[in-house]
């Protein structure tokens, strides 16, 4: 199954802007890597690892393959989860007849010419030159890095004898392709540190590393010839030099990709691929309806953060959204003559408010038969105001405990407010989520649930709220609300949930006074030195 | 050196990658005459097999009274009557949490297979036992192991893995899983002709190539790093190896008979669906082994809070095992016990089908030992005493089946130990702190 949220939708657009600018030689890169050690493997995620091979070789090479997933969630992210895994033995092969598909590709008669950019003496033999050439401006851009001499001989050599075995140029320069193509210096990010200068005993990332760091961050693919070329002249260690590169990122068409590939992580959009919904009980929630609402949250997102620079907050409030004829049916709204994608704005009066409102969470965070309230609470807590709620206590006693015939969700949990084990935590998830009852578990619009009628009314930390519309403003009144995105976009980018107060302190307060500017927060993390250091200290190699 | 030429040597092709033809009629000479070994000498592969599902059981409808062989059938194992002489149940074995929380169906699972009480839900604390065994007795088999689940979301559904965060994913769809085992890579150990690819032997140096880069990555990296360098290229030698056997002509397998290509079917939750999944990755899982492409698998019938359901329910197993009441007068949940049902026909079908393999003297199912497990006992409040398990097969001889074995309290680790002591691996004790033990299971270890 695709993350299609991660995808480099754009990557057309960018290959084509890309291919309009002459490829700098990457021969002057090639200079020893200079770093004491390296701090980490950040296994390249799916998106990182298509929109590589898109931007490297162009958006019509097909990569196919099945990546493993990533499993685990150290913190709220998945991010910091793949500086975790390696790779299983079946994600090995995966990756073994992907690096096949796509070297294959890049020497096939209709890439060859555009790809290689030389051609061999003679096509049945092997040819150091143009071999050399080749892998000389390639293998940077994938390995994110300049490459010694002997690396690049030893992928020339490799390339020389397999042209010899094949009697095929090109078949030849395709396996060495392929090493490449499965080397750890591609799969894996390493985190080069180098001492930090002026700060004794104080480490932060190399320059090619810091170029990773950010490219990931901003645009979730490997850094483009632009910046690598500005981290070789040292231009990332001044914060003029980082600026321009940070500046001319933001202004990219890329940003949307990169944009896009943090919410699906914050909001856990990776688990809409084993998401089920039981065809009897919801013959609607057809495979459209599936992707199209990820896609209308996402759209949402980005329209209202990047295109009209919208303060964040207003994520839970705003009428607006994109519709398809598939989503119209759920959302019952009138479907125009046109196809596709078209912008729509809940009138005044609607129920529906914000993204919390819209199918994709809302059929999320619910069961495969019904909908859900602590689930939904237990989403708006951990997700998007990054409180814990605590796992239920193993010892739990459901012997007594019967709801089999309550007829509404909120008479159910009323059992589970009777008893004093549970209550503690559903009172903090259950009140969000019965301000949602109004949508069931694929989030279509209902007053009432087996015949009774339906109270979404609740009071939140305090507040009483009515609706689904006032828990919205509730949500983006709360300091939480923001300080979590600002926490997250730093563990995101770095990979690490940060527990430095100081500088999220003062993260909060620059995105505070850039009215909740997604751009401006998103700026002021790439600027920090603190994005680039290795903290809370430098690295204590391990005794071995 | 001096060729001899055995009929093993002259299958193989002795002059190396010359095309030739067999004129030797694929019967059961390939077996010596008593059934025990192959022609060659070698003896039968022993393979090793996890069997998983989620939620456990209801006790009183499982687990026999009586310690010992013949032990009775209960409703929720009424489904081993065919095999029962093959499987023992384990009963009274606890996981001990060595003062971390009782993660709801997240502490029974690691506990069981890695030994060690898990700090973190669902998280292995080291290397589970499948992963300990598959390393000692893969040989020179094409997978290591395979992991499969027939329910939907399955890449997750794993109990196998080295440690943290480091799962061996499972596949969920059984065309794939087809794919995988007798797709193009596949090299039929009975076909006639066998011709080497160049192309293969340069990809197979090609990739021998990047195992190059290892030493001095681990000069610079960590100790965990080197960990997850360490499985890295011990996955990259899987996949040379892999093209090293498509090399070679593979040692004829007579009872390896490449099945039919399956139907690409999307994974469910639906508890029918999911059996029927099961039915076809177990027939492709029997042929993998007969064919000696891997000797060691996983399978995970359903996940821990398992979302299994029926078609048009709005509630789940899972939900169904907290929130229905247990019947008064029948002392059980009439609902969630249908489920447990369900599953353990799947459970039976599974043993079923391996004893239905006729293999030397004896079945399929004679020459393996299949470990199966849940993360619970009782789902409605997520106990982790009495961890249902149950021994099938009968390992080549090296174990005793068709018992009860009654634990009384001991730590789950005299299951794994016993497994792996099984399967041959030299260790005497396994597991820490309240599950560490050096005890085996004597009455099933012969």
């Amino acid at each position: 199954m695709t993350k299609k949220g991660e995808f480099n939708l754009l990557a057309a657009a960018v290959m084509a802007a890309m291919l309009a600018v002459p490829l700098v030689s990457m021969a002057d890169l090639q200079q020893p890597p200079a770093s004491d050690h390296i701090d980490g493997m950040y296994r390249l995620t799916e998106g990182q690892y298509r929109n590589t091979i898109a931007d490297i070789f162009g958006p019509d090479i097909v990569t196919g393959g099945r990546f493993e997933p990533t499993s685990r969630r150290p913190h709220g992210l998945l991010a910091p989860g793949n500086y975790q895994i390696a790779v299983s033995p079946s994600g090995m092969e995966q990756f073994a007849a992907m690096a096949r598909k796509i070297a294959g590709q890049v020497i096939d008669e209709n890439h060859r010419t555009a790809l290689i950019g030389c051609k061999p003496a003679f096509a049945g033999r092997a040819d150091d030159r143009c071999a050399t050439r080749f892998f000389s401006r390639v293998t940077p851009l994938l390995y994110r890095r300049p490459l010694s001499k002997p690396e690049v001989q030893q992928l020339v050599s490799i390339a020389s004898a397999a042209s010899a075995t094949t009697h095929d140029f090109y078949a030849g320069l395709g396996l060495a392709l392929e090493a490449a193509l499965v080397s750890p210096s591609f799969l894996f990010q390493m985190d080069e540190l180098q001492a930090l200068p002026g700060h004794a005993g104080e480490w932060a990332l190399d320059q090619y590393a810091k170029a990773s760091r950010l490219s990931f961050f901003l645009w979730n693919t490997s850094p483009d010839e632009e910046l690598l070329e500005a981290a070789r002249k040292g231009k990332l260690q001044t914060s003029r030099g980082l600026e321009k590169q940070v500046d001319r990122m933001m202004g990219s068409v890329r940003l949307k990709v990169g944009v896009r590939s943090f919410f699906f992580d914050m909001l856990q959009m990776d688990k809409l691929a084993d998401l089920t919904k039981d065809s009897i009980v919801y013959p609607q929630f057809i495979s459209e309806v599936r992707s199209d609402m990820s896609e209308q949250l996402l759209r949402t997102l980005t329209a209202q953060l990047i295109e009209e620079k919208r303060d964040y907050r207003e994520i839970f409030t705003t009428r607006r959204t994109y519709m398809t004829d598939a989503l119209a049916a759920i959302y019952h709204v009138p479907v125009p003559v046109q196809v596709g994608w078209f912008p729509y704005e809940f009138p005044a009066d609607s129920a529906r408010a914000g993204i919390l409102t819209q199918i994709e969470f809302l059929a999320a965070f619910s069961h495969n038969g019904r909908s859900s309230p602590t689930i939904r609470g237990q989403g708006i807590r951990e997700l998007l105001l990054c409180q814990a709620v605590p796992d239920p206590p193993g010892n739990v006693d459901f012997t007594a405990f019967d709801a089999s015939h309550a007829k509404t969700v909120r008479d159910r949990l009323t059992e589970h407010r009777s008893n004093p084990a549970c209550a503690g935590c559903h009172k903090i998830m259950d009140p969000l989520g019965l301000t949602l009852e109004n949508f069931d578990g694929i989030g279509v619009f209902r007053v009432s649930e087996n015949g009774s009628p339906i109270d979404a009314s609740a009071s939140i930390d305090g507040k009483d709220v009515k609706d689904a519309v006032g828990l919205g403003k509730a949500i983006s009144e709360m300091p939480a609300a923001t300080s979590c995105l600002v926490s997250r976009l730093v563990e995101y980018g770095t990979r690490r949930p940060s527990t430095d107060k100081a500088w999220l302190a003062n993260l909060n307060s620059q995105f505070a006074g850039a009215g909740y500017r997604l751009s401006a927060i998103m700026k002021s993390i790439a600027m920090s030195d603190l994005f680039y250091a290795r903290y809370p200290r430098p690295l204590q190699k391990e005794t071995r | 050196m001096k060729h001899i030429l055995n009929r093993r040597a002259v299958l193989r092709g002795a002059m190396g990658s010359a095309v030739f033809a067999v004129g030797l009629p694929l019967l059961d000479c390939f077996v010596n005459t008593n059934g025990t070994a192959l022609a060659s000498g070698a003896p039968l592969p022993i393979r090793f097999g996890t069997w998983f599902w989620g939620l456990g059981v209801t006790p009183v409808r499982f687990f026999p009274t009586k310690a010992g062989k013949n032990y009775e059938l209960l409703p929720e194992t009424q489904s081993l009557a065919q095999v029962k002489g093959k499987v023992s149940i384990l009963s009274g074995f606890n996981a001990s949490l060595d003062g971390n929380p009782n993660f709801p169906h997240g502490t029974g699972g690691p506990t069981i297979r890695s030994g060690t009480a898990p700090n973190k839900p669902a998280t292995l604390q080291g290397p589970s036992f499948d992963v300990l065994i598959a390393e000692a007795i893969s040989g020179n088999s094409r997978f290591r192991s395979v992991d499969l689940s027939p329910m939907k979301g399955g890449a997750s559904n794993s109990n196998s893995g080295l440690g943290p965060g480091r799962m061996n994913p499972s596949e969920d769809s059984a065309l794939a899983f087809y794919n995988r085992l007798f797709g193009p890579e596949f090299r039929d150990p009975n076909a006639l002709n066998f011709t080497p690819d160049p192309k293969v032997a340069a990809r197979r140096s090609v990739l021998s190539a990047v195992g190059d880069q290892r030493k001095s990555l681990e000069a610079r990296v960590g100790a965990a790093d080197r960990m997850r360098l360490d499985e890295y290229f011990t996955s990259l030698r899987q996949v040379e190896n892999q093209l090293a056997l498509q090399l070679q002509a593979p040692a004829p397998m007579p009872a390896c008979k490449v099945p039919e290509k399956v139907p690409d079917v999307e994974a469910e939750v639906n508890v029918e669906t999911v059996a029927a999944n099961h039915r076809v990755m177990t027939k492709l899982l029997t042929m993998a082994l007969m064919c000696d492409q891997t000797r060691v698998f996983n399978m995970n019938f359903n996940n821990g809070a398992s979302n299994l359901t029926r078609p048009g329910s709005t509630i789940t197993h899972h939900q169904l095992t907290h929130e229905e009441a247990v019947d008064a007068k029948l002392g059980y949940q009439p609902e969630a016990t249908k489920f447990v049902e369900r599953i353990m026909q799947e459970w039976g079908f599974f043993v079923t089908a391996m004893d239905g393999i006729p293999e030397g003297d004896g079945t399929l199912l004679d020459h393996m030992l299949i470990v199966a497990h849940s993360e619970t006992c009782f789902a409605k409040i997520h106990t982790v005493e009495s961890l249902p398990i149950m021994f099938a097969g009968r390992a080549g001889g090296r174990i005793n089946s068709g018992l009860h074995v009654a634990g009384r309290g001991d730590t789950v680790s005299r299951a794994g130990l016993t497994a792996m002591q099984a399967m041959g691996l030299s260790l005497d004790s396994w597991g820490t702190g309240g599950n560490e033990t050096k005890k085996t299971l004597t009455e099933i270890l012969s």
